[in-house]
């Protein structure tokens, strides 16, 4: 079974990558063009199998940043990993090869963030209706941004 | 819309047997348990797409979260999964406790753990009641089995209400601690109503299990297998049922879930009958460890914190944090970004009606419809957890 201590190792020796220090979870941080290859190892070598959630924040003039929560429910390690996609940059590489649940998840950070997620199969708004305009989880949505009843 | 718009072309049905048909069923479906469209592709009585439509019922609870101080937002939290509004508020005040590193004494974890047990049997008799009013009138007259559940689910909403004074939306939890203690002779009213409802779980089970209309309508339909229980991220029963031994009770311990003695129920069929059997298991888990808890309720304080007075009350230093606990439906989580202020930064909600409800359309082609309501109950969605 693997353990913390191998993962580290694995995930710390791929270039750019970087490991956090606390193990509950293990946060690792990865490049944006590393986002897919760094998740498909997490799911295939190292037996993160369960896919919690995917997510995005708005850093404001930093940028948009993907965050993605996996397990391994033998072993009992959770890793989350993030990725900063840059300022003024919303697209990014989709996990739905690798975790179905990411399909439903993208389309909520799509909806919500305006992230285009590149491989996606079907992206398209998922709670808002299709004729929204804006993105509300941006920093830059008002909370009062006026939604017009009748058109 | 005018008329050469590619959705209004008609297109001729060659009376073969093999046309497509689209149905539409939702968003008002009394199976629907909500508010949930699916349109469906049929082959004959057989589905082979499905186009799950959700998202009627978004208030933005994201985005209300930004804008409510740490102390405003945990009654709000509890309108995430109505059903089960003690696990949810739960979510989130832990997520503040710990990146604030705030103590819970220990008679408040205990009380957490009491209400987040009791709930769960409250929300299982209704997914009982609801799932079987759905497969219809074979099940003991039609809504038969609803009536019995929803009987037992009132007494468990009694000591709610005994406790809080509410009985749907509770405000129980508050960061520091819980915000009511006990009333006199609280234990004795919870021990008299578990000891009831397990008892009428033998008369349930006694209704559905030797029905052969039962068995059929579920044993090998909606088979998930643990690969795309995984893979999806279904949780909780659900995932039980698929064969993954992983319970966040038992495997990521919280609120002193450590003190308590309990079994695991996993079942390996993956199919509406084994999420069924999971279920019944689970009732009786929680039921035992409600009455571990009134054997060994600790003296002390029931909250760390003085109650609420202001609304910045309450601040969380910078940092991120997410917090899972093991609801009724599954892994229900908060995902907390603080900046230092009485506000979080970010907030992000996992419910587990979400991701639960995600596997239909893998599950659901190549059964016939009548088959989509059986599974859809079985799934136990609730929609105020899947919109948010």
């Amino acid at each position: 079974m693997v353990t913390i201590a191998d993962m580290r190792t694995r995930l710390s020796g791929i270039a750019d990558v970087t490991v956090g220090e606390g193990d509950s979870p293990l946060t690792v941080t990865v490049p944006a063009g590393s986002w897919l290859t760094v998740a498909t190892l997490l799911k295939e070598e190292l037996g993160c199998t369960f896919f919690s959630f995917l997510s995005a924040v708005d850093w404001k003039d930093d940028g948009l940043e993907v965050v993605l929560w996996v397990d391994n429910s033998d072993a009992r390690i959770a890793v989350l990993m993030k990725t900063r996609l840059g300022a003024g940059v919303s697209a990014c590489q989709s996990l739905v090869p690798v975790y179905r649940g990411a399909n439903w998840m993208e389309r909520e950070c799509f909806d919500m963030f305006g992230i285009v997620f590149e491989g996606h199969p079907d992206l398209r708004r998922i709670l808002l209706p299709d004729d929204w305009v804006g993105y509300p989880l941006l920093k830059s949505y008002d909370v009062d941004t006026p939604y017009p009843p009748y058109r | 819309m005018s008329a050469d718009t590619p959705s209004r072309v008609r297109t001729e049905l060659d009376y073969a047997g093999a046309e497509r048909l689209t149905m539409n069923m939702g968003p008002q479906h009394p199976s629907a348990h909500g508010v949930f469209r699916a349109i469906l592709t049929l082959e004959g009585e057989t589905v082979v797409e499905v186009d799950a439509v959700i998202g009627y019922l978004h208030r933005c609870h994201e985005k209300l979260a930004e804008t409510l101080a740490y102390v405003q937002y945990p009654s709000i939290a509890s309108k995430t999964d109505y059903v089960a509004a003690m696990t949810s508020e739960l979510a989130y005040v832990m997520a503040a406790e710990r990146l604030a590193a705030i103590e819970v004494p220990k008679r408040a974890q205990y009380l957490r753990v009491l209400v987040a047990e009791l709930q769960r049997v409250a929300s299982h008799c209704l997914w009982l009641g609801t799932w079987c009013m759905d497969m219809g009138g074979a099940l003991g007259g039609g809504a038969t089995i609803f009536l019995y559940t929803i009987r037992e689910r009132e007494l468990v909403l009694d000591l709610f209400e005994k406790l809080t004074g509410a009985r749907l939306l509770y405000g129980f939890h508050q960061v520091g601690g819980v915000r009511y203690d006990v009333p006199e002779g609280f234990a004795d009213d919870c021990l008299r109503t578990v000891a009831l409802i397990e008892e009428r779980l033998l008369e349930y089970e006694a209704m559905l299990e030797d029905n052969t209309f039962f068995l059929m309508r579920t044993k090998g339909v909606g088979v998930i297998s643990r690969e795309l229980a995984e893979s999806v991220g279904i949780s909780g029963p659900l995932m039980r049922a698929s064969g993954v031994d992983f319970d966040l009770r038992r495997d990521a311990p919280y609120s002193s879930y450590e003190d308590f003695q309990f079994r695991v129920p996993v079942a390996t069929d993956g199919d509406c009958l084994a999420r069924y059997r999971v279920r019944m298991i689970e009732f009786r888990e929680s039921i035992r460890i409600v009455r571990q808890i009134l054997d060994g309720l600790p003296q002390g304080p029931i909250s760390s914190r003085p109650g609420v007075k202001a609304v910045a009350q309450v601040r969380v230093p910078k940092g991120e944090m997410y917090t899972r606990v093991e609801g009724p439906r599954g892994e229900v989580g908060c995902y907390l970004i603080a900046d230092g202020g009485p506000r979080p930064y970010r907030m992000k909600w996992r419910g587990a009606s979400f991701s639960n409800l995600a596997v239909l359309p893998y599950i659901i082609p190549g059964h016939s419809v009548a088959d989509v309501v059986a599974i859809m109950g079985s799934v136990d969605p609730v929609f105020g957890e899947v919109d948010r």
